[in-house]
């Protein structure tokens, strides 16, 4: 199983090192670049690959219970920025310096309203448990994301409720080796109810049009879209992994017009969370809601019936599919936004299978 | 030969600064100040004619003193010395054709800015989170001087369309503040204890009285080398506060309040005549807006001297410290570092008062 686990994840590695060379440099330097660049990347871990890719950035750190014991150690540990002995100290020292500017509104959001010190300190470590311990979310492939410059993530999405969407937000941010920041794209729904769109808003959320994303990304941020939307996380659970139907594939205009990448994203184990059996359309119609999931427990067992199953999730972050190539105008031709758009599709569908193959249970 | 500038709402606070302001400029021959009421404060060198827009006069006004420049700065969500909803619409509305049409008849008239508010967006929970000049609001403002911005601009449209020989400048403001501004966001944020709509944290922008005045002038006069002051541009200090922060760095306390129930909150204090809580203004502190000004500084070459967060400290100092001024409790904060430093405590102290963040 660790060499099943390995083997793909090294695989992106070296595609990722040629990744950034392609963004900058001219064609002809790409060819020519892998090569020397790859090598020192090789040889800069000889002791095996699985000790070289646990120690650097821990991708799979928090990984299964099953896995070694320091690499579940160690995995946890850099993403809370804890280091040393006397730790504590500094993070009493840093926690009060926090509190401090809290209570005196010195920090600062974007015009999005995203509250990048809360989201690091506070909700990132309130989701952290559900990621490591509960979900035990195994990354994969998230060098596939680029250091720096703007790229759209899109993944399937299921589970009734988009905690897929939330966990891809943690293992972007405590995963990807430039620590950069995922930049969700959510229904307006979530904008709508009180409370959800706060919160929303402060994690780096922002409503999913066309203005925003092309906003973002222009501004060199990772945004993360889930075409699928209500139909993909409202399906019943006989169709779970299929994916359903893309939108009109406005986020490949999107990221076309930005001259971005889109890195297709596969994630397994979300949609057994709540396995929806029956969707009450009367009473979603009456509470506003797009679907009123009936599950094998909710609402039969009141707010635990509310609990997700302890799934095990994998997250791959597919390779990127370029769009620097096409003409802006490009973005204007259907047929080829149909393309692409299937493109996407295909390949997050083939991962997922492939996904799927691999598993030995849906709990471990 | 000189400009002569007209100016209405010449009685308001704002319309004063900028009257004052403008017969500074050079090229500014003379004033002319136009207010239906009498302005309580000095307008220097100008010339003060009492004339009501809403009615005909205006076009005398204008043909008498030869204008070449209309600043409309009277276009406002309260009115001046009592008087209604009603009114203060007539006056938006009525006032805007008025003087437009006395505009359209005369033929000297070469510049036209419009104070308009960035309120003809609305706020709306499914609209894009940053507008620009070209964004159409999801839901148009259906009410309220909101809704009398949303008309002026009809109507000052129309207006450019058929004199294209007239540069027209529309200036949509964010929430303006200065030490001195008398606008139902200002009064709101100058109570002791701040309703909030519970559940809702809305991105507020500012922009300072002083940038108006600025940016004003510069729409009144001829544009400067490689910039463009035709046209409509936001304007609105850099940076985003949300109003959580906002009430912090006031240091005034919030109390959150149930959507519902604010309206009825909104009528109580409206009632005792605190403070005007329109049915825009709520829905403004329950989704805010934020705008682009990316226009502005590449087009119209202004770039604000208020950052959003400057506008809010200036005002802040002049209306001296909230209940829990900022510096009491980082003073508080500081006594606790200082106590629990030394000897061994742990970090999750803190973690509670994060959440309510």
């Amino acid at each position: 199983m660790a060499d099943a686990k390995v083997i793909p994840f090294d695989d992106d590695r070296s595609r990722a090192r040629r990744r950034p060379a392609r963004a900058e440099g001219e064609a002809a330097a790409v060819r020519a670049l892998p090569g020397p660049q790859q090598a020192p990347g090789e040889s800069g871990k000889p002791g095996g690959p699985e000790g070289g890719s646990e120690a650097s950035g821990a991708p799979s750190g928090p990984g299964a219970p099953g896995a070694s014991g320091p690499g579940t150690a160690a995995g946890p540990e850099p993403g809370r920025g804890a280091s040393g002995g006397s730790g504590w100290e500094r993070r009493l020292a840093s926690g009060l310096a926090f509190l401090r500017r809290r209570v005196t509104g010195e920090y600062e959001v974007d015009e999005f309203g995203y509250d990048e010190e809360l989201t690091d300190q506070v909700l990132m470590s309130l989701l952290r448990p559900l990621y490591e311990k509960y979900f035990r979310v195994e990354v994969k492939g998230v060098e596939n994301i680029p250091a720096k410059g703007g790229a759209l993530i899109v993944a399937n999405h299921s589970g009734t409720l988009p905690l897929d969407g939330l966990m891809m937000q943690v293992a972007v941010h405590d995963h990807h080796p430039a620590g950069r920041h995922l930049r969700l794209l959510a229904a307006d729904l979530v904008f709508v109810l009180p409370v959800v769109n706060e919160l929303a808003r402060k994690a780096g959320h922002t409503l999913a049009c066309a203005e925003d994303a092309e906003r973002l990304l222009r501004a060199g941020e990772i945004v993360g879209v889930m075409p699928e939307g209500f139909k993909g996380i409202g399906k019943p659970f006989g169709e779970r992994y299929k994916l359903q139907r893309f939108g009109r594939g406005g986020f490949v205009s999107t990221a076309l017009r930005a001259g971005v990448p889109i890195v297709p994203c596969s994630i397994v184990g979300a949609e057994e969370i709540y396995p929806m059996l029956g969707n009450a359309k009367t009473l979603a119609r009456v509470l506003g809601f797009p679907y009123f999931p009936l599950t094998p427990t909710f609402p039969w067992l009141g707010p635990l019936g509310a609990l997700p199953l302890p799934t095990k999730w994998t997250i791959q972050f597919g390779e990127p599919i370029e769009t620097d190539s096409y003409a802006p105008e490009a973005a204007e031709d259907p047929m080829l936004m149909f393309n692409l758009t299937d493109q996407v599709r295909e390949q997050i569908q083939h991962t997922l299978y492939k996904l799927l193959v691999q598993r030995r249970s849906v709990f471990f | 030969m000189g400009k002569v500038v007209l100016v209405t709402g010449a009685a308001r606070h704002l319309g004063g600064r900028f009257v004052r302001r403008i017969q500074r400029d050079p090229e500014v021959e003379r004033v002319i100040a136009v207010d239906a009421v009498d302005p309580a404060h000095q307008l220097g060198a100008a010339e003060f004619v009492r004339a009501d827009i809403r009615r005909p006069e205006i076009a005398k006004v204008l043909a008498e003193h030869d204008v070449d420049t209309v600043v409309h700065l009277d276009v406002t969500g309260t009115a001046l010395g009592g008087g209604g909803r009603t009114s203060v619409k007539e006056t938006n509305v009525i006032g805007t054709m008025q003087l437009l049409g006395a505009c359209q008849k005369s033929p000297r008239i070469r510049r036209l800015v419009i104070k308009s508010s960035t309120s003809v967006y609305g706020s709306a929970p499914r609209d894009p989170a940053v507008f620009t000049e070209t964004t159409a609001a999801k839901s148009l403002p259906s009410g309220g001087f909101a809704k009398d911005a949303v008309e002026v601009e009809g109507y000052v449209r129309g207006f450019a369309r058929r004199r294209p020989d007239v540069a027209v400048c529309v200036l949509r403001f964010a929430n303006i503040l200065g030490p001195r501004i008398d606008s139902p966001l200002a009064e709101y944020l100058a109570l002791p204890v701040l309703p909030t709509v519970l559940g809702y944290d809305p991105r507020l922008q500012f922009v300072h009285e002083d940038d108006v005045i600025d940016v004003l002038r510069l729409g009144a006069h001829e544009p400067r080398r490689s910039t463009q002051n035709s046209g409509t541009f936001n304007v609105a200090g850099d940076g985003v506060l949300l109003l959580s922060q906002c009430a912090r760095r006031l240091g005034r306390p919030t109390v959150p309040v149930l959507l519902p129930a604010v309206t009825w909150v909104g009528t109580a204090l409206r009632a005792v005549g605190i403070t005007d809580f329109a049915p825009e203004q709520i829905r403004l502190l329950t989704h805010g807006r934020v705008v682009s000004t990316a226009q502005t500084r590449e087009v119209l070459g202004f770039s604000p001297r208020y950052s959003t967060a400057e506008a809010l400290d200036d005002f802040a100092r002049s209306r001296g410290p909230g209940l829990l001024p900022p510096e009491l409790l980082a003073g508080a904060v500081d006594r606790l570092s200082a106590r629990l430093a030394p000897p061994a405590a742990h970090p999750t102290e803190a973690s509670p008062l994060h959440h309510g963040a």
